[in-house]
């Protein structure tokens, strides 16, 4: 039996190269059946996006009231219109709607500088500090000047922000702690931490609301409440600690054991090891999954409805219920939702991205 | 200086949170504690329309949002001094137990175990209320008991499917519920012919039709499958509180047989009726017996109306929800409000 081949392969010419029309349409038109598929999506594609274009635009009504846009057959803006002061800010006194503009204000700001990794520091710290010391300055006022409102009273976008950012940013030392004392040799420590992971992990956010917004104030002497913002921000930030101490804990084992080894040859004591050698790296890897984790939360913070807060998805909806445009328009407002989430929600993933390649993670 | 006026902020912050930390609850003690206070706390519905609804300025506006405004004009003369409080409906008992809030005035049926068993106390009905059904009127049909075998759309409600159950039941027939989690869905579901009928309160019933294309396509059929009194409700074991709640429910409904309306209670001071003249707090000292002021049934109409101001503006005819007055109105009248006498 013969395993070499006698004669050579036949002479094939060179691959075109460049990058021509040609080359471009190739995966798309290369064969009938490529063909074909083509054809049947940019049709589809044509017929969704005529569809919605016409909803969103050309039979949209864009000023007027219910009556003219029971009349239309298109998207009814004026909804969004009238009622946008109320999906922004919920509850908060009209006259007083300044000040979550500021706040927010401040806020977007101080994370704009955060972005730029140059700046991070026991100054940005610092920064931090003051800037959520005005912000809760003017969102709660009571002070200075300011008319007292009621954590009650505080709703849409400047909520949804705070219960997730500060919910996060809280929860990420503690899920350190968490993951760290789960990694322990101790014992209880380490029994004590896993016990708390699972038994967060294993209930629904929206039980653990539940509890805290109930169940709690029962506990409680009577005559004696918490208020209720604080208690939902809690809960999230517990849950958040929990989902936070897996991903660190995953970073945590992808780092060699040469490197814990390595410190401790060098000296280094155990937080030492962790604080200079080991969550750098380990932070980079936990990059992706940090900033999944955060939109989700993000999003997630609808559920504190069930606390009777209404954060920006419930201003909405609570918006849809006034009987002069009940029915006429419904999925307006949850375009108008999409929109401002999908916006924040690119910022976030586009700046993760970004950190990723700052840090240049991978092997290449 | 920087750091004392940083200082200053912080205890600032902190006195206006621990402020909205402590709140009252034991009994006999709510009307003090409202008065220190000095707003009312008022627990009401996520937003439903006619009922409790925020304008687009985040101002409450409603029939439950009316009733609550109704106490605090009783108590402090201004029906806006006011917070309201979005309940859920799983948990607005426990929301009043725990002493969040003073009232809640949030369509609640007032029912035994309820009064009996949770805690807590329920005022006059507000609002008469039954659950029926609604079908599509090119299907001719023209009785409950017609609807074997239906699919029927609902809403996860409390006790919706099982006076449903009941009915059925009672009547010996079968149907199919098809129950959706939110009312845009469970309307669009039914204007699309997904389900042969739907059901709910009538008056939930009433703002379906009335954002249908065509509201003259949807019938309500005659049967009402179950009683429904709407009624606010406080904590048990405060007497003197449940009577301001309950007073300031019939000065609405006595206003209204009075003829003393929004507009001319100013005019009614002078009024030579006995009744009129007690209520108002021209003669006698009725405020006085419950804690409040003379003025008290005086502020709650010029605050918020009688009966049938606050009816008309919420769910009357002349607004989306175009209801009638039906079992809601008068029994002097034929209908089914009857304040006891102010004397």
């Amino acid at each position: 039996m013969q395993l070499v081949k006698s004669e050579l392969a036949p002479r094939k010419s060179r691959p075109r190269q460049g990058v021509g029309l040609h080359k471009l349409l190739a995966p798309y038109f290369g064969t009938p059946g490529n063909v074909a598929i083509t054809i049947i999506c940019l049709a589809l594609v044509a017929l969704i996006a005529a569809k919605a274009i016409s909803w969103l635009v050309l039979d949209a009504v864009f000023s007027g009231n219910p009556a003219t846009c029971k009349a239309s057959v298109g998207a009814c803006w004026p909804f969004i219109t009238s009622k946008f002061r109320f999906m922004v800010f919920g509850f908060y006194p009209y006259e007083e709607q300044w000040r979550p503009v500021a706040a927010l204000a401040i806020f977007f700001a101080a994370c704009g500088i955060s972005m730029n990794p140059a700046t991070w520091g026991r100054k940005l710290a610092a920064f931090w500090a003051i800037a959520l010391l005005v912000i809760f300055w003017l969102m709660l006022g009571g002070v200075l000047g300011l008319e007292y409102v009621p954590t009650a009273k505080w709703g849409g976008l400047p909520l949804s922000f705070m219960l997730s950012f500060i919910g996060l940013a809280a929860a990420f030392p503690l899920g350190i702690v968490l993951a760290l004392a789960r990694a322990s040799k101790l014992p209880v420590i380490k029994v004590l931490a896993i016990a708390f992971i699972e038994l967060v992990r294993g209930v629904p956010l929206i039980s653990i609301l539940f509890m805290a917004s109930v169940m709690l104030p029962l506990f409680m002497p009577d005559g004696f409440t918490i208020d209720k913002l604080l208690r939902a921000q809690v809960a999230i930030i517990l849950f958040a600690a929990a989902y936070v101490a897996e991903i660190v804990r995953g970073g945590l084992q992808a780092i060699p054991k040469g490197q814990y080894e390595a410190s401790a040859a060098m000296g280094l004591h155990y937080w030492q090891m962790m604080r200079l050698i080991v969550l750098p790296q380990a932070i980079k890897i936990m990059i992706p999954p940090l900033v999944t984790l955060f939109i989700g939360f993000f999003q997630d913070t609808t559920l504190v409805v069930i606390v009777g807060l209404l954060d920006f998805l419930d201003t909405i909806r609570s918006a849809m219920r006034d009987p002069q445009w009940q029915g006429i328009a419904v999925l307006e407002g949850y375009v108008f939702a999409a929109t401002v989430y999908l916006l924040f929600s690119t910022i976030m993933g586009a700046y993760s991205r970004f950190l990723e390649r700052h840090f240049r993670m991978g092997h290449d | 200086m920087k750091r004392m006026t940083t200082r200053m902020l912080l205890a600032g912050l902190a006195t206006a949170f621990l402020t909205s930390v402590t709140s009252p609850a034991s009994a006999q003690a709510t009307l003090d504690a409202v008065t220190k206070r000095g707003k009312l706390i008022c627990g009401v519905s996520q937003p439903t329309p006619g009922f409790a609804v925020p304008d687009s300025k985040g101002v409450m506006t409603g029939f439950d949002v009316d009733v609550c405004r109704a106490v605090a004009a009783a108590v402090y003369g201004a029906p806006d001094k006011v917070d309201f409080v979005p309940t859920n409906i799983n948990t607005r008992f426990q929301v009043l137990q725990s002493g969040e809030i003073d009232v809640l005035s949030r369509q609640t049926t007032m029912t035994f175990s309820r009064d009996n068993s949770l805690g807590l106390d329920f005022g006059p009905t507000v609002f008469y209320d039954g659950q029926g059904l609604m079908v599509p009127k090119q299907l001719k049909i023209e009785s409950a008991k017609d609807l074997a075998g239906a699919a029927i759309c609902i809403l996860p409600g409390t006790t919706t499917l099982q006076n449903l159950a009941d009915f059925f039941r009672a009547n010996n027939k079968k149907f199919e519920s098809v129950v959706f989690e939110n009312p845009d869905e469970n309307r669009n579901a039914f204007f699309s012919g997904r389900c042969d009928a739907t059901s709910s309160d009538r008056s939930d019933l009433a703002s379906i039709r009335a954002v249908a294309n065509n509201p003259a396509d949807f019938v309500v059929l005659p049967e009402t499958i179950s009683k429904e009194p709407l009624a606010p409700a406080v904590r048990q074991g405060d007497s003197n509180w449940r009577d301001i709640v309950s007073w300031a429910v019939y000065a609405l409904i006595a206003a209204e047989e009075k003829g003393i309306t929004k507009d001319n209670v100013d005019q009614q001071l002078t009024s030579q009726d006995p009744e009129i003249q007690r209520m108002l707090g021209v003669t006698g000292d009725l405020g006085k017996m419950i804690g409040l002021d003379n003025k008290w049934a005086y502020n709650i109409v010029k605050g918020v109306g009688n009966y049938s101001d606050v009816f008309e503006r919420n769910l009357g005819e002349e607004t989306p929800l175009g209801l009638t007055r039906g079992p809601n109105q008068q029994w002097t009248k034929g209908g089914l409000l009857y304040a006891p006498p102010f004397r």
